[in-house]
């Protein structure tokens, strides 16, 4: 009785313990509320964007913001070069900005671990095959891969996602092999072994839930990074195409405008930062929470 | 030490057979035919296109023109470009100082403020100081860099008018070069007005490339730094008397510093990725921009000759970073 009351309430009080040292880093909080809110901004586009983001003012090009004594008291935030709305098309891009780094870390996880956990479960040339691949991919400069990757796929937001993915994912692989590493010679894989667990069995169910601290963290920080680089594609004509709202591709249409209407360069870019930025902050507090060698006792 | 240099030089062979593969699968797969973008608008007859095609060796097996490709760079003979007709080693070559000026300046910025900053953050930790210092980190740390160095054009040169938009120098000065470094350049021509203008060129570029180097160096120096302060023989230091000056700089900095020297090795990476994004603002005349504009133009020469060239610059600061961090750290040499 007491045995199975114990085991009910673990995982609770595992998540409690994470939340305890998590909320102990305040940037961390504040992180996870910019995020929440994005999240919600995102999937309610529709409802809370003032109007669509395809819409064009004729009567309003490159109305100023609010607070300028020529702005539009329609346009919050102002308008684009073909008086679009700047604020309704921000809105929606939070939308482009989250899916990308959701698929992309879906998808480099997904790889990542399955390559991690074979090179690191089975070693031998299984291991030398994989890893080499990796640090071939890992030789050029994530960007320049990326770019090179959707010239051959063709410009794209979509392609862009797949060749961001495919430069990240090196990154869990190695971390997967590492930490499978350090786990398979433990004496609770040898004892699951010895009651009969077959290889699949040990690499997903006995192995890999032990290295998911680093994982999440490393998920974490790949997310922002999927969505700077997204966004640095865009911004050079190769991710994400106009009309389409995304914030990179939104700042390679107003680059011309720099001087004569700051502002539609100025607001893209300040919601990529403060989105890679709330990230980031979670990220940091993951860590803190997740690594047991930084956790203050 | 020979020892492990030789086996960690060995590794890298298979990695750079590898990297020769994909720079040359990636080109084929590209879409498009080069003879045809060579020819420009103008198209080609039947007849020539076949003359072009074996001339340069696109009639051969796949495999053969891998070979004769390898061969070729062995010999240092990376092809020729298909837009300017130009071998792409001496493109390279004329291009590539203009980036590394650009990054070594990069980094020197990243680098002086930097690692004090982090030193700083660690010493007091917990201090407004420290607070401020690592939330501009981690700002800096996520911080778009073609949208920063967009925000910096707008103040500082449109705003203010201090800094030029684009490009290495005023082009009122004509002046040979003689290492391709522009400060270098103009202080070796004893022409002072030249060297005031390259640098007001740099600054910015400068700027915008060191920043996500400057929030990793800084944060990365913060941690080492808190990990050697909270060591036995700091403390040991501190009891024996020592003046707090003295245990920091003798005892904890320099045991700091070790991870912080590997960190700013793996920057170079780094700093070639955000040469692309940084000399597309600027319209800096370096590799990164070669790049991109040989994608875009698709000049598969260039792109192949230069993904793998970078690759290799790339892979040697690594292997050099490696090499150093084994020559003051024994426990790796021993695997």
């Amino acid at each position: 009785m007491a045995t199975s009351n114990t085991s009910a309430n673990a995982p609770a009080s595992g998540l409690r313990e994470f939340w305890f040292y998590f909320s102990v880093n305040r940037g961390a909080v504040i992180g996870l509320t910019v995020f929440a809110i994005l999240v919600f901004v995102a999937i309610f586009a529709p409802l809370i964007a003032p109007y669509a983001p395809d819409v064009q003012f004729r009567d309003a090009l490159l109305r100023p913001p609010i607070w300028d004594a020529n702005a539009d008291p329609r346009f919050i935030l102002g308008t684009d070069p073909v008086g679009r709305d700047m604020l309704s098309r921000l809105i929606h891009g939070a939308r482009y900005s989250l899916f990308i780094g959701f698929f992309v870390v879906v998808g480099a996880l997904i790889v990542g671990v399955v390559l991690g956990v074979l090179a690191g479960y089975f070693r031998g040339w299984v291991d030398v095959l994989i890893m080499r691949i990796m640090d071939i991919i890992l030789a050029f400069p994530p960007l320049l891969l990326a770019l090179v990757l959707v010239a051959i796929l063709g410009p794209g937001l979509f392609n862009a996602m797949i060749a961001i993915a495919l430069v990240l994912q090196p990154h869990f692989a190695r971390l997967v092999r590492a930490a499978v590493m350090a786990e398979k010679s433990r004496e609770y894989v040898t004892a699951a072994k010895l009651s009969g667990a077959g290889h699949l069995r040990l690499m997903m169910v006995t192995i890999l839930p032990n290295c998911l601290g680093p994982l999440i963290v490393q998920a974490t920080l790949s997310f922002s990074n999927a969505i700077l680089e997204a966004a640095a594609l865009g911004f050079l004509g190769m991710g994400a195409q106009p009309p389409t709202p995304e914030w990179g591709t939104m700042l390679a249409s107003a680059r011309e405008f720099i001087l004569k209407a700051p502002w539609v360069v100025t607001f893209p870019g300040l919601a990529i930062l403060i989105t890679v930025l709330a990230i980031n902050l979670i990220g940091d507090g993951l860590r803190d929470a997740l690594d047991p060698k930084l956790k203050r006792s | 030490m020979l020892n492990y240099v030789l086996r960690r030089i060995a590794l890298l062979v298979p990695t750079i057979i590898g990297i020769s593969i994909c720079a040359f699968a990636f080109v084929r797969v590209l879409p498009g035919d080069p003879i045809l973008a060579m020819s420009g608008q103008h198209g080609v007859t039947p007849e020539r296109y076949e003359i072009l095609r074996e001339q340069f060796g696109y009639n051969l097996p796949i495999w053969q023109q891998y070979f004769n490709y390898l061969w070729g760079v062995m010999q240092g003979d990376f092809g020729i470009s298909l837009a300017t007709k130009r071998p792409v080693i001496n493109e390279f070559m004329t291009l590539f100082p203009a980036t590394m000026e650009l990054a070594f300046v990069a980094l020197l910025f990243a680098v002086i403020i930097g690692i004090p900053a982090g030193i700083f953050a660690a010493i007091k930790r917990g201090s407004w100081f420290d607070q401020i210092t690592m939330g501009v980190a981690l700002t800096g740390y996520s911080m778009p860099i073609f949208w920063w160095g967009l925000l910096l054009i707008i103040f500082f040169s449109g705003y203010l008018g201090w800094t030029p938009v684009s490009g290495r120098i005023a082009l009122t000065f004509f002046l040979k070069p003689i290492t391709g470094f522009m400060l270098i350049d103009t202080l070796l021509h004893g022409n002072w007005p030249a060297f005031v203008s390259a640098l007001r060129h740099l600054i910015l570029p400068a700027i915008v490339l060191g920043t996500i180097p400057l929030a990793v160096i800084a944060r990365q120096t913060r941690s080492a730094m808190l990990e050697v302060l909270g060591e036995d023989y700091v403390r040991t230091a501190r009891a024996k008397g020592m003046s707090p000056n003295r245990v920091i700089n003798v005892h904890a900095l320099r045991n700091a510093l070790i991870p912080v020297v590997t960190t700013i090795g793996l920057q170079v990476g780094l700093l070639l990725g955000g040469a692309i994004l940084t000399e597309t603002i600027f319209t800096w005349p370096g590799i990164g921009k070669w790049m991109i504009d040989s994608i875009s133009k698709r000049d598969y020469v260039v792109v192949q000759s230069g993904l793998l060239i970078i690759a290799l610059i790339v892979m040697s600061v690594n292997l050099i970073v490696d090499l150093l961090y084994a020559l003051i750290n024994p426990r790796i040499r021993v695997q």
